[in-house]
């Protein structure tokens, strides 16, 4: 590895393990553009050094015989990943599908401040809560299209009776 | 011995420059953009996608631009591009049973917990042509009555059921009353044929990663040859579901898991005709379709295949196309196929010269068929 250091340096950790998880998925699965519309302002690029530029490259999907059995490889995704390091020394990193290196070193650079006791909650409520509150209504219009079209069959009873 | 041929440069430059301008058309019509395929020829994309074994929408978007729509050379263009990337990591297993579903079917039970969702399909439309799309242009407006009635109903649905249903498996309910074979977990590694190359008989991970990358129109074929009798196991199409599941890594890095995104996969469980098992015990039998986007006929045709190449598994006799693992498996691949067949068209100037002379030669000795009716043109060889 071209940067030795990356287990989690002893800074002090200003958050839960859960936490983290949730808003680096979060921060993943959202728009590249709503995320930086809604960071833009709360950033200073200057403020990190790059670790490991954001780059592209796969990921092998895996996937279970009948859903739940033995695994085979379903075939291949892209995804870029990205490693920061903020002036307070946290490192952000960052993992997520497709190919847009914009969105990569923003949820970098969010996930180290993220990790910061100074200004990790006001992104907390500013960014990450409003991503997952999109991610929601986005989830939410599906559901209620895809419920219009639930159906009951009816089976007609054949022969004399 | 091949003998190489050169020149013609000035010839493939000007055919490659009116391909471009082919491809391109009528410059007074507007281009496509990359977008306005993703959008609207999704299933196209759905299909380079599988079979090009990359998701990445805007990607099999452009191949698919690039191909002037010849979706088997839009395959290529992906799996060409994939050998540029490197592989950093490798999923845990996507879980389809937590699906956001948005279509899923069962043609073995009537009611189900969840119930039947039709979700987007073609299935019970008329196949008339609509000569509304022909006067279309420019910004499309969704039908007015589908958006009505979506308000409608989620305005009443949404009070009923605030949390988006998950779906239980409907084959679970099979399973439970020990009716059909179980799929368990035996926790092996499974194969990975972009790796190696599978040598008969392989793994049935490695047959299904195969049948994923496989033609669908091969598949399809096959998959009706059992219906019709040439290795017939009696299907039902048990479950049909599409939709959106998450995609986790653990970077070795980190030590802990973390969603990359989510990826759209249709999933088609095949309820096959029932067998006696090693234990005498007599269950239904079955067959797994697995693909990115909405694949619907790919994943019924893959679960059919599926259940075909397991005859060995349950004592039956290969004697169909589709119960033969190697040669399902090494030519489904339309990329290694359409390569091999294209191959035709390069220059075997030299290799026909030498079949020429070979056959003049013996019909010389054998003089009764020594009768030539016009000499063979040489010209130009």
């Amino acid at each position: 590895m071209e940067h030795t250091p990356l287990k989690e340096r002893s800074n002090t950790v200003n958050y839960q393990l859960n936490d983290r998880q949730r808003w680096m998925s979060v921060m993943a699965k959202s728009s590249g553009e709503l995320l930086h519309n809604l960071s833009d302002s709360l950033i200073d690029t200057a403020q990190f050094e790059t670790i490991r530029a954001p780059e592209v490259g796969l990921t092998q999907v895996r996937a279970r015989m009948g859903g739940t059995g033995s695994q085979f490889n379903l075939g291949d995704m892209t995804i870029t990943r990205c490693v920061v390091r903020s002036i307070a020394g946290h490192y952000g990193y960052s993992y997520i599908a497709g190919r847009n290196k914009a969105h990569a070193l923003r949820a970098a650079e969010l996930d180290a401040l993220l990790q910061s006791s100074n200004n990790g909650s006001t992104i907390r409520q500013q960014v990450i809560e409003l991503l997952e509150e999109q991610l929601m209504r986005e989830q939410q219009q599906k559901t209620a299209e895809t419920s219009t079209t639930k159906v009951n069959f009816f089976t007609l009873v054949r022969g004399e009776d | 011995m091949y003998v190489a041929v050169k020149g013609g440069e000035q010839a493939i430059t000007n055919a490659h420059q009116l391909l471009a301008k082919r491809r391109r058309g009528d410059t007074s019509v507007a281009a496509l953009s990359v977008k306005q395929i993703s959008e609207q020829l999704s299933l196209a994309v759905d299909r380079v996608m599988t079979e090009g074994s990359i998701y990445d929408r805007e990607l099999a978007a452009l191949a698919i631009k690039q191909s002037a729509g010849d979706l088997v050379e839009a395959i290529f263009l992906l799996r060409a591009y994939r050998t540029t990337l490197s592989r950093f990591y490798t999923s845990e297993p996507i879980n389809t049973t937590q699906m956001q579903v948005e279509r899923r079917i069962s043609a073995t039970f009537k009611d189900l917990p969840g119930g039947q969702v039709l979700g987007s399909t073609f299935d019970y439309t008329h196949r008339l042509l609509d000569f509304k799309l022909l006067a279309e242009d420019g910004i499309a407006t969704p039908s007015a009555s589908v958006a009505a009635t979506t308000e409608q109903t989620s305005a009443s649905e949404q009070a009923s059921e605030p949390e988006p249903e998950k779906m239980t498996r409907v084959l679970k309910m099979l399973e439970r009353e020990g009716l059909l074979v179980e799929e368990t977990d035996d926790d092996s590694t499974p194969a990975d044929v972009t790796q190696d190359p599978p040598t008969y008989p392989c793994d049935r991970s490695a047959r299904l990663q195969s049948l994923v990358r496989g033609d669908e129109g091969f598949l399809l074929a096959l998959g009706y040859s059992t219906q019709r009798g040439y290795g017939r196991n009696h299907p039902f199409a048990g479950e049909i579901r599409t939709g959106e599941v998450d995609v986790a890594i653990t970077p070795d890095e980190l030590g802990f898991s973390i969603d990359i995104g989510t990826i759209q996969v249709t999933e088609c469980e095949m309820i096959n005709g029932f067998s006696k098992l090693e234990d005498n015990d007599v269950k239904f039998t079955r067959g797994y379709g697995l693909a990115f986007g909405q694949s619907e006929r790919k994943t019924l045709s893959m679960g059919l295949v599926d259940r075909a190449l397991q005859a060995e598994r349950y004592d039956e006799e290969r004697i169909s196309p589709a119960q033969q693992e190697e040669f399902v498996l090494s030519h489904c691949d339309n990329v290694e196929a359409s390569g091999f067949v294209s191959h035709l068209k390069l220059p075997h100037y030299v290799d026909f010269q030498a079949e020429l002379e070979l056959l003049r030669r013996l019909r010389k000795e054998n003089p009764t068929s020594a009768k030539p009716v016009t000499p063979v043109q040489e010209k130009g060889e």
